[in-house]
Formats: C-alpha cells, structure tokens, sequence
C-alpha cells in the first residue's frame, strides 16, 4: 500500500515550521507506524535529505517516549495505544496522514515532531514521591494495603508520562498526568504523612509550568494509553480542597 | 596486571557484613565536596543517584533520554526476586544464592551472588516505603509467585509491569533530590568518552543531543550504570536507543570487558514479520505455563495451523522431555526452536516461528478463563500481529533479550580503571552464563540502593576531593578525539545508511554469534566483522550536521561501537570451548543436545583487555572458585 | 490569608468556584422558574405574586445584589481560565478531531455560555427593568406576553427558546462537571449525581422553554 503523509517539520525551538508532504511507498500493513517512518527516513537519507526527527524508544509501549498527533488524535486513532503500538493496518491503501507533535506551551518543540516535557519531571519533583531515603525502612509486610486500593494505586501508577493527555486537551492542562501521581499516592497508607503538600506542591508546580485548567471534558482519559480514568482527577480535585481548606 | 576481585575473607554469609566494616568512611562533613557522575538514570543509575545524593554527596547524572523514566528498565515485566519466604515455602537467602549460582551455570563469583541474595530483602522494603504498588493478598500482605521454573514463590510483581513501578519508584527518590539540589541531571546528554588523569576515572565528554555541543565534566568518580548491549544484534527486545557506546569507550580506556558472549535469548517473541521490523517483543514466559509449543511433522507444510490434523502436529518440547514439557529453561526452549526452523519445520511467512498453541487449555478451562490470565497478552499480540491467538495458534521465536557480559568489575563494583564504577546489567557481576528470570531487576537495585554507596566511599576516603578541573590536559585532549570522530562518521558520505549497517552486523552476529555457535561460524564472523566495519566507515552516510539534533549521528556513533563490540563477543565466545548458560557450542554437548560444560578448564570470567582497534583484545582470566556449592550439571530430562 | 490567595490562584481553586458559583446558579433557576410557573395561573395570579415579591423588597435587593455577584465571579472567573488556558495551548493542530474523546457540550461552554449572558443581558434590560420601574401599575402579566417585549414578539420568543436550549446544553456538562471539581463526580452516589443533572440540563430548561413556545407560539398567534 502507499500512504500520504504531511509531516510538520521544524529545524529546532527558535524557526519556524511547515507542513511537508511525502509518499510513502511499499507499505506493508504489518508494519508499524514508526517502521513506515524508519523506511521514509532511510530514503530520505540516501538521497541526501534530512530525516524526520521524532522522540521513540522501547516500541513497546511502555517507556512513554513516543507521541505523535496523527489525523486529530493523540497517539493515533486507536484507544489504550501509544505510538509506537500502531500499525499500518489500521490505515487504508492509499491514506492522507497529517502527523503532528504535541502542542502545548509547556512542551515546546525541540525539532520537528520532538518535544521537550521535561516540565512533567519539574511536577514530579515538586512532590511526587514519599520522602523516604534508602535504607531504615520497615519491613514491607508491617504496612499492609487493602487489595482494593492497592489495585486502585496501581491502575493510576500506570501513567507512563506520554503527555498525550495534554496534547489532547484543549486548555494543555496536566491534570491527569498529575492526579495519576497524587491519587496513586494518596491511596496507599506510605503516602499518607505527605499526603496534604503533595496535592498542594503539584497543582502549584503544574501551574507554574504553565498547563492550563481542566475543563472536565474527559478527553484524557480516551486518549491515555494506559486508560487512566477521571476518576482520578476527581481524587486531585478532592485532596487539594481538603488540604486547601481544611 | 593480575585480576584481583577483592572477594573479602571469612565464611560466606558473613562477607559483606564484615565488608562494610572494613570500608573506609568519608566523614559527614566532607561528603558534599566529593562530585560523582553517574552515566545512565534507568533502576541502577537513578538508585545510585538518590542513594548518594541522600548521603550527601554531589551527583551529576546523564542521560540520552529527556527524563529517567524513559531507561529500558521500565519494560521488564515479571517481577523482582527476593528471600522474604513470605509464603513459608522454604526459601532462604542460601537458596537465592544457591539458584543463581547454578541457573547461571557456576560462572559467577560466589560472593557477589550471595551479596545479591542478602541484600534482596531490603530492596523489597525500600520499594514498598516508596510506594511502589506490588500486588497483594487479600489481608493486605505482599503476594509472591514462582517464576521462571524456580521452586519457591519468590517473586515480587506488580501485575506486568513490575519493572515499571519499580523504576518510578527510583526515578521518584532521584527526583526528590533533584528538587534538594543534590541531584543536577542532564537530560538528553550522551557520554562519548571516559576522561582519565594520572590513571583515575575523573570525568566524562558529552554531547547535548539538543544542539550537540560537546562539553566535559569533571568529578571525583564516575558510575556507569548505561544498561546492556543486546542491541549489538539490532533486532531484539531492547529499547532502540539502547547502546553499549558508554562502557565500550570506558573499555577502550582500560576498563576489562568480561564474558561479552553471554547473552541471553528469550524463547517467547513475538517473530520477525517483514525485513522492516525494528524491534522484537517479547511476550511474558508465563504463556508457556499453558500454552504448547508445536510444528508441523511434515517440512515446509503450508497449511494453516487449523488444518494441520493433531497426528502430523510435533509437540516437541514435549516430546524431548517428557517431564518439564514446554517449561523447560529459557536457553533450552530457545535452542530448540531454532533447530526446528532450521530443520525447515518453521511456520509462518518467514518460516522463523514456532506455534504456541492454547486451544487444549481453552477446551479445558475456557475462553474466559485463558483472557483473565492472559488476557493483555493475547491483546498485544493480536494488536502486533493483526492475529487473534484465541482462534489461531501464536507464532513465537526467540530473541535477544539481556546480556550477561559486561565491564569487570571487583567485589566493590569498581571496573579494572581506579574510580570508575559499573552497576546493573552495564557490569558482569551476578549473573554468570545466564540469568534467571526476575533477577535482573534485583540485581539493578542491589547496585544502586545497597552497594555502591557503601563501597564507593572507600574508594573516595582514600582519595582527594576536588582535584580535577575540565581545564585539564586529558579533558581537552579527549574533547578533540570526540569532535574527530564525529567529524570522521560525518565525512564519509557514503551510500549506506547506518540501519543498513546495523542490520547487516545483526544478521552476522545471529547467525554465527548467537543461540548456537561452532568454530567454523564463529571465525567466519571474525572475517566478516572486520570486514563489515570496514565498509561501515567507507560507506555509511549520515546527513546533517554535529551541531544540531542528529539522530541518525547519534546512531552512527553507537553503531561504529558495535562493530567493535561484535568481534569481541565472536573472540570470546570462540575462545571459551565448552557451553554454558546462554553460551552454546555446538561442540560442546552431551549425547542429550544439552549444554557440556568444561569446569576444569573454563570454570573462570574471561576479562578482555582492549589492545587497539582491529588489534585481538588480550584475556585476563578471573578463576572462579567454589567454596560453597557443587558444580552440578542439570538436567531437564 | 495566604491560603485563600493561593487557593484562589491556582488553576483548580479557579474550578472549584466556577463550579460552587454554577451550582449556586443552579438552586437560582429552581426558583425562578417555581415563580414561572405561576403564568400559567393566568394574569391575576402571576401579578399578585410579582406584587408580594416587591412587598419584601430589601429582602430580595439583597438577594439580588448576591446573584449579581454570584454571576459575576462566575463570569470574569470564567474569562480568567478561558485566558490562561488559551496561553496553556496557543498552537492549533491541523486537524484536530476532538469529537473523537469529547462531547459537543463539554468543548463550548464559554460559546454557551456566552450566549446565555446575552440572553442575560437582554432579559434584564426587558423583563426585569420593566418590573421595576415602567409596569403600568401591577400590569406584570401583560408586559410578558405583549409585544413590546414580551411573547408576542416573535424576536423575543426566538431568543429565548434558544437560550434556553443553549443554557440546557450548558448545564449538559456543567452540572456534572461541578461535582467532578469538587472530586464527588465518582462515588456511590454518582447515579444520583447523573440523575439530579438530568433534572437541571434538561427538565428545568424544557420548563423555561415551555413558556415562551405556550405564550409566544400557541396563545399569542403570531
């Protein structure tokens, strides 16, 4: 099959971008999204031209590094998927593919499709963890975890730190991205002597980044490739008026 | 120079205690003037970085990623091992110790394993006080399961994605200290070499990956913890960026590389479905617990598998050995599908797969039963192969997965260079010709959380802070051999692609470098990769420039050190004449195809001294000696 | 105080009042369309009732000035977040297929509500001025349903059909969406919390357009 692609490219932050256009021939449907592009790239390369810059790594699914804005959706148009899980299967003979980065003033384009979300790190390190150092811990089984909530913690600690949720979101807000962290946390007994700053320290910070609010539409919560619910928005929401308040 | 491993005196279970006694300590006050790189930020590098930092120390931490969640680390699926014996099934640290020691084929050194068991536990603590979410029981305890054929339920897990948890859990203590100023980290930064004064590892060259500028950083020591280099192979189940350029420069610099032909094949890949495929996926071992492993009698039988009456249908795990059937090791099950597909019995397109077949137990338990336990396995598979392995038999192949090898390093992880550390699979030390499942994980945190902070501060106590500056000679000479060689791949402007490259070595190093290896094969590869490193820097052309985001430099750099890198595994592995673990001679093999070890003569870690490119490295030999257990040859019959 | 600063601040406090001052909003339209209703009790009963509300009049000034403010936290509050957000995301996609992951409702609430303010405005300067100061002596019911301002006017009876849809549209997403913000959207009650909504984005709009289409198309027969 042959597919169309219109490719934002961008030389680094500072220039300007535009759409290119390329025919990608000899596509087979096993391939995935990203070996159509590794064999766009390679021919790119031998006729001297440069290639498409774009963040990848494990192909697996896991690592969060990929992310493209393919036809109007995060991750392309399959649900519970990252990038690098998509395959040309899903596309007709024939296709128009408008490939995009993430765009939202918090992740800034590095270069073409690459952006930088260094921001997420920023949030975490406001306060997404336990403040215990190595070693002087209690042995595991002294803290017991209901298996429920334990389940609970584990469905939030999922977030593979993609930023599709703020891709797709209309305002770029980080919501779900930081309610994973703070809901995953606050669920489990260990997070409960940080529990109130945590909620504070990371809407802080995820403000400051420079997200935008959240407008309840859900649209994360379809877009996440681990299928992190808003459930968990609901949670941030409900530490942070507690710990606002009370 | 003579291999001294520094294994402490005194009865096994009571080295490391007494260890940690003998260390030098750096006084509380003084710590925070000692800086310490540490290259690599995935399970090793970033419990190391938190560890020291909480300690007080300076760290710089560097990664080609944009962010330490990002490390290979995080696919691991299976779980942690630890001795907890949790559910009373009679395990033990000497049990821990004991299982290692003989899954890796009595090629690893006894102290190291046995510190590795001891210090299990408190990893298992330490996750937990992070939040880590491991499954659980009802009554809120930790639930173990028994993985990779082990006796006892030992395994940690966090349903698939126990590696995932578990390097958020380290990516959240590195974090923490990002935010105390104890950790600088440098996203994006790759490490092009290894800076060395008066002998001592004192610093690192790296080049921004953003705008590729090239800059040096000085320290006190410098911790590599840079993964391994199963992407030597091109396809496997590595991440992509995945490269051994870190501890191959160091190699270069007079760090020993040890036993760089253990490498472990995994059996249940997802196979090869067309000359574009970029990597390969690996699907839990777990599937084997149900699934069975089957080709067609008949040679190059087209058929689909359904038509394939159950008479002409060879179950031949099952039917080789007849007690572990389709459980049979990693090593085991891999060998033999291979020499399935080698014997034209391989089914698919490529005719490279085998079929793992779960219609028995779906008649047996049902459909629902089979989706609850494996349900996102079948999905990914299905979502991979367009296949629904409810209906059509899986197609399997096994695939590169981890390598055993690595730089050398002494019972306080320190490499063959004075005050260069090596931790997790970027080091050789636990693991011996093959590693067990699930012991990957503990073996990485062990470095980082439990080992390196104790033992590298005997190395700093005995050493001068501060003494080194960028504005040294070694650190401008070194910066020019960067900027050369980058130049050099530049200046070629040939008519490959490094890919096509990378791919041509893959094929080299799996056909004679890989599950099994004979003597004619393996000297073919040591003409073939001369050669191809050859055409490599004749041929390859990379576009761009080296001031600005270039992945496919970033590639090439890696690539040319895989070209390397690949010969030595073919010396090595043709040099060591018996097999083991992960490691098959042909040759070498009982009357039952299983591996024949040679204790009297190889029983020791070959350490490869770097002698000049295209120059045959020199070996150290490491003789390893067993106090503790009995060599046993085992047998799955 | 400088938690409330903060609070107020920060991108979810500015959600939490959105959401307290929307359902304040809410509780108001109950009451406004319970004395609605009384149109239907035909022009005795509908300005008897007007006359007993302006027997308590300080009473309800106060109330008024309190919605006044009410609304008008919502609606600068509003502008805020619409304003930061707008920075959050200044580049557009190309194609964008958000009706993929989100719903109509959920995506337009400043267009609709935007839209109800107008409506707003216009009702006020119409209805409630004429209430207060030019309703010929008690004569509520007529100014209602005349034609100045009232039903009779198709232009009138449009625009408020279709505010009242559009405020049904609004209230779609924002009712629900205010107990999200206040993190009680998922619990044991949140098939309450759905039907409740159910009464606020769709039976008491339909009771507000109810009367337009009866006094405006059916009985004043234009």
């Amino acid at each position: 099959m042959q597919v169309f692609l219109k490719v934002w490219r961008q030389a680094d932050a500072k220039s300007e971008g535009q759409f290119v256009t390329y025919t990608v021939e000899n596509v087979t449907e096993d391939m995935s999204f990203f070996e159509m592009l590794d064999m766009l790239n390679n021919q790119l390369v031998l006729k001297g031209k440069e290639p498409i810059a774009f963040d990848h790594d494990c192909r697996e699914g896991i690592c969060g590094t990929c992310g493209l804005f393919i036809n109007g959706r995060a991750h392309g148009p399959l649900r519970g998927i990252t990038t690098c899980q998509l395959h040309m299967r899903s596309f007709d003979d024939g296709a128009n593919i408008v490939v995009e980065p993430w765009r939202a003033e918090a992740f800034p384009v590095i270069k073409d499709l690459i952006v930088d979300r260094t921001a997420f790190d920023r949030i975490i390190s406001a306060g997404g963890y336990i403040s215990v150092n190595t070693g002087g811990v209690p042995d595991a089984n002294t803290i017991p975890v209901p298996k429920p909530k334990a389940d609970e913690a584990f469905d939030a600690a999922t977030c593979i730190g993609c930023g599709a949720c703020v891709a797709t979101c209309k305002n770029s807000s980080a919501m779900l991205f930081v309610a994973a962290k703070v809901s995953h946390l606050a669920l489990l007994p260990q997070g409960q002597v940080e529990r109130k700053q945590r909620a504070l320290n990371l809407v802080a910070a995820m403000d400051m980044e420079g997200f935008g609010a959240c407008t309840n539409t859900g649209a994360c919560e379809i877009e996440c490739p681990k299928e992190i619910s808003i459930v968990h928005i609901a949670r941030l929401n409900r530490e942070f008026l507690k710990a606002s308040l009370l | 120079m003579v291999l001294d491993a520094k294994i402490p005196g005194g009865p096994l279970a009571e080295k490391w205690t007494q260890h940690r006694f003998d260390l030098k300590l750096v006084n509380p006050a003084n710590k925070r003037k000692y800086n310490i790189i540490i290259v690599g930020t995935g399970l090793a590098g970033a419990s190391a970085a938190a560890s020291l930092a909480e300690l007080g120390y300076n760290v710089d931490a560097f990664s080609y990623h944009e962010s330490p969640r990002r490390a290979h680390s995080i696919a691991a699926q299976g779980g942690i091992n630890a001795a907890k014996n949790y559910p009373n099934d009679g395990d033990s640290i000497f049990r821990l110790f004991y299982d290692t020691i003989k899954g890796g084929d009595y090629r690893s050194r006894e102290a190291n394993v046995y510190r590795l068991a001891e210090v299990s536990n408190a990893i298992i603590d330490q996750c937990v006080a992070q939040g880590v979410p491991f499954a659980r029981e009802y009554g809120g305890l930790l639930d173990n399961r028994s993985f990779g054929g082990a006796q006892v339920s030992r395994t940690f897990y966090a349903r698939g994605q126990t590696g995932q948890q578990l390097l958020l859990g380290a990516y959240s203590a590195f974090a923490r200290q990002m935010k105390a100023g104890k950790v600088r980290f440098h996203p994006r930064h790759e490490m092009l070499d290894l800076v060395l004064v008066d002998g001592h590892a004192k610093g690192i060259i790296t080049r921004n990956l953003i705008n590729g500028e090239i800059r040096s950083y000085a320290a006190d020591a410098v911790i590599l913890a840079s993964g391994g280099y199963g992407n030597v192979f091109f396809l496997s189940t590595n991440a992509m960026a995945s490269n051994a350029t870190a501890i191959w420069r160091a190699y270069k610099k007079g760090a020993y590389f040890a036993n760089p032909c253990f490498t472990q094949i995994h059996p249940t890949c997802i196979p090869l479905s067309s000359e574009h495929q970029s990597k390969l996926t690996l699907m839990s071992e777990s599937l084997r617990n149900d699934g069975r492993v089957w080709v067609p009698k008949k040679k190059g039988d087209s058929r689909a598998p359904n038509d394939i009456p159950e008479e002409e249908r060879d179950y031949y795990l099952e039917r080789i050995y007849p007690s572990f059937g389709n459980l049979v090791p990693r090593d085991v099950a891999s060998r033999r599908a291979k020499e399935m597909c080698d014997t034209g019995h391989g089914v698919g397109p490529t005719g490279l797969a085998v079929y793992l077949d779960f219609e028995d137990v779906i008649g047996r338990k049902g459909k629902q039963w089979v989706s609850d336990k494996y349900g996102n396995l079948f999905d990914m598979y299905q979502q991979i192969t367009g296949e629904n392995p409810y209906e059509v038999p899986m197609r399997i192949y096994p695939a590169v997965h981890y390598t055993m090898g690595g730089l050398w390093v002494d019972y306080n992880l320190m490499s063959t260079v004075p005050g260069l550390f090596v931790l997790g699979e970027a080091n050789f030390s636990d693991h011996g010709a093959n590693r067990l499942g699930a012991s990957a994980l503990m073996q990485g945190l062990a470095d980082g959380y439990f080992i390196i902070p104790y033992t590298i501060g005997d190395y700093l106590a005995k050493h001068p802070h501060g003494k080194t500056d960028t504005n040294q000679e070694s650190f401008k000479t070194t910066t020019r051999e960067v900027e050369e060689k980058l130049n050099q791949l530049l200046a070629v402007d040939g008519s490959q692609t490094v890919d096509d490259i990378h791919k041509e070595l893959g094929r080299i190093l799996w056909e004679y470098v890989g599950m099994a290896r004979n003597r004619e094969g393996l000297e073919k590869a040591l003409k073939l990769i001369p050669q191809l490193r050859e055409t490599f820097w004749k041929e390859v052309k990379v576009p761009g420039t080296a001031k600005e985001l270039n992945p496919e430099l970033e590639k090439a750099g890696r690539v040319a050190d895989f070209l390397e890198l690949g010969e030595l595994m073919a010396r090595d592995a043709l040099h060591r004449e018996e097999s083991c673990g992960g490691h098959f001679r042909e040759e070498y093999q009982t009357e039952e195809n299983e591996a024949l070890r040679d204790d009297e003569k190889f029983a020791y870690v070959a350490a490869w001294e770097f002698q000049g490119t295209g120059e045959p490295a020199k070996l150290h030999k490491e003789v390893l000696i067993f106090e503790n257990v009995e060599l046993t040859t085992r047998s799955y019959k | 105080m400088n938690w409330f600063f903060r609070f107020m601040n920060s991108s979810v406090g500015k959600k939490i009042i959105m959401a307290t001052t929307g359902l304040l909003l809410c509780s108001f339209l109950i009451i406004h369309l319970f004395g609605n209703l009384f149109l239907y009790g035909g022009p005795e009963l509908f300005n008897t009732y007007v006359e007993r509300l302006a027997s308590i009049k300080p009473l309800i000034r106060v109330i008024e000035v309190i919605l006044a403010l009410i609304f008008l936290f919502h609606i600068i509050n509003s502008l805020w977040l619409t304003l930061s957000n707008r920075k959050a995301n200044p580049v557009k996609y190309e194609v964008n297929r958000a009706q993929d992951n989100s719903s109509f409702f959920s995506r337009y609430m400043g267009i609709t509500g935007s839209i109800v303010f107008i409506f707003l405005a216009v009702h006020l300067s119409t209805f409630w001025y004429r209430f207060q100061i030019d309703h010929d002596g008690g004569q509520f019911y007529r100014i209602v349903t005349g034609d100045a301002v009232g039903f009779n006017n198709p232009y009138i009876t449009g625009l408020y059909i279709l505010a009242m849809i559009l405020l049904g549209f609004h209230l779609r997403h924002g009712f629900q969406s205010a107990f999200q913000t206040f993190g009680l959207r998922y619990n044991k009650y949140g098939k309450l919390i759905e039907a409740i909504a159910v009464l606020f984005w769709f039976a008491i709009p339909l009771g507000f357009v109810l009367i337009p289409i009866y006094f405006g198309l059916l009985k004043g027969g234009f």
